[in-house]
């Protein structure tokens, strides 16, 4: 199968690749997916307590071009976001930018949920309540 | 020389045409076009006489004689018809068949049917490095025993199996041993006599021939073995394969066979020192692993996983310059990964990981050169990238993680 453009270039030239301290109290880790299945992906928020809003966003993922194309632009629209915003993102926005065909679609859903995770482990060390997630179909 | 690209390395799939086997099924297309099975004009005739040379050919790579040759659509044809060839025709003397669980899905697919139809069929497992365990084999016999279906050499890991050991114990038990024999054919030597085949599949774009046609041999002698056909229709081929002849395909085949019956050896050898220098250099990787035998195994085939990398998107990093096969699941549709290199005992991890080289008669040491490059870089590129190569670095035990599964 053919990869789109936009996928191939956020292979080639991926964004935010990198990793943040994860004991920083203003930093949020995701880890989500497993090895067997293919992919993992680790997403990390670094939230400016002034203002409120991502100052930066980091990924490392194990996957195939599709899940590092995922990820990489999930990084992209997290930056200079409030977390409210950032849990907004749906993963069929993911798939609409990449064009995405739908044997890939569980990368985006793996994104969105990556997301969630780093917000959720942000809440957590932050003493907010951590949220419910709507569980997707992978 | 100078460098080709893209770079074909996928050779277990299929192989090119060789321009030698082109040249000689031209004529048999519009000028010489007769059906084989006209016995009454010169055009039959003539398109007989390119068959039965073609058998010859055929037969003589695999030390067999040409009556022993059926012509059939491909490989995965002739498999059925061994598989369930034999299955019918042997129906009084028992109904189990035992095979193991790294055969060609046209193999395994083919026994799934049978037990549908009221056959006993034994997977058996195979070793870590893919071999079968031969006490294992003799112990599943059992007096209803029909027939062992083991592979000779295998289309992802290259792996050969002890044919002659095998059909030690076959005889041995008095059950016939077919092999499906599409991956060994022309690229190691096979004698039908001397490894004690009694029915083989092979086909001809495995090795430099068209796509469409293949071959089941069927032994007549010692014992001399039967099949019920799958086709019905003017009893072509002893009654064993109905069907109009494909004529250029046969001849195309008969021509590939001769080539390489006069080839093969040097070729192992020189893709065997090219197969090795690429895995040797690949191997300086970290945590990169063969998968499977590296002694018992087919001379232009290496299976590698490198660990912490994903398998597609490994290939996503040179697939414009490099075509080869990965055991990802991502390269399939059905999102598994190889059931191959899971039957080694591979964790799923390290099968998603896996690349596949199919070297052929035409790469050359320039494109090995680049392909060492381009997969040496990636894989270092995506371990930068990888979350996985990051925490074996800091040394975290994988396994210490609860993995969300979905």
């Amino acid at each position: 199968m053919a990869y789109s453009e936009k996928v191939i270039d956020h292979y080639s030239n991926p964004k935010n690749v990198g990793t943040l301290d994860k004991a920083k109290v203003n930093v949020g880790t995701g880890l989500v997916g497993a090895p067997e299945c293919g992919d993992v992906m680790r997403l990390q928020i670094e939230v400016d307590e002034q203002s409120g809003l991502i100052s930066d966003a980091k990924f490392k993922t194990f996957g195939c071009g599709s899940a590092i194309a995922s990820s990489s632009l999930a990084t992209e629209w997290l930056k200079g976001k409030s977390i409210d915003e950032a849990l907004s993102i749906d993963n069929m926005d993911i798939v609409e930018e990449l064009n995405l065909p739908p044997v890939k679609i569980h990368c985006s859903v793996l994104a969105e949920d990556a997301i969630k995770a780093a917000i959720n482990d942000y809440r957590v060390k932050n003493g907010l309540p951590e949220l419910v997630a709507e569980k997707k179909a992978h | 020389m100078e460098l080709k690209l893209p770079i074909y390395l996928d050779n277990n799939a299929t192989t090119p045409m060789d321009p030698r086997v082109l040249e000689a099924m031209l004529p048999y297309f519009v000028e010489k076009f007769g059906n084989a099975a006209s016995r009454n004009h010169s055009f039959g005739w003539e398109a007989e006489e390119a068959v039965d040379y073609a058998r010859e050919q055929v037969a003589k790579l695999i030390g067999a004689d040409a009556k022993e040759i059926i012509f059939t659509s491909g490989a995965t044809e002739a498999n059925n018809l061994a598989l369930k060839g034999v299955f019918e025709m042997y129906a009084t003397k028992g109904n189990h068949i035992i095979t193991c669980t790294t055969e060609h899905k046209a193999v395994l697919d083919a026994c799934k049917h049978i037990e549908k139809q009221g056959g006993q069929v034994t997977y058996l497992d195979v070793q870590a490095d893919g071999l079968i365990d031969l006490a294992a084999l003799e112990a599943a016999i059992t007096d209803k025993t029909i027939l062992i279906a083991i592979m000779y050499g295998n289309n992802e890991i290259g792996v050969i199996q002890p044919v002659r050991e095998i059909s030690k114990i076959a005889r041995k038990h008095g059950v016939l041993f077919f092999t499906d024999g599409t991956q060994a054919v022309g690229k190691v030597p096979v004698d039908v006599n001397a490894d004690g085949i009694d029915l083989m599949s092979f086909s001809g774009h495995k090795t430099y021939g068209p796509k469409g046609v293949g071959a089941l041999y069927v032994r007549r002698k010692n014992p001399r073995v039967k099949v019920t056909s799958q086709m019905d229709g003017g009893g072509h081929e002893r009654g064993m394969r109905s069907g109009t002849l494909n004529v250029p395909g046969i001849v195309g085949l008969g021509k590939a066979c001769e080539i390489a019956m006069h080839e093969m050896e040097a070729e192992g050898k020189r893709l065997s020192a090219m197969r090795d220098r690429l895995e040797n250099a690949l191997l300086q990787l970290e945590e990169a692993y063969v998968n499977g035998n590296r002694e018992h195994r087919l001379p232009h085939t290496t299976n590698i996983s490198f660990k912490y990398v994903e398998g597609e998107g490994l290939m996503m990093g040179f697939n414009k310059n490099i075509a080869l096969s990965s055991g990802s699941a991502c390269t399939s549709a059905s999102l598994e990964p190889s059931y191959v290199l899971k039957a080694l005992g591979l964790g799923d991890d390290l099968a998603h990981s896996s690349l596949r080289f199919g070297l052929g008669r035409f790469t050359t040491d320039e494109q090995i050169d680049f392909t060492i490059d381009a997969i040496k870089n990636t894989v270092l590129k995506l371990r930068e990238m990888s979350p996985l190569w990051e925490m074996y670095k800091e040394g975290i035990d994988l396994n210490s993680i609860e993995w969300a599964h979905h």
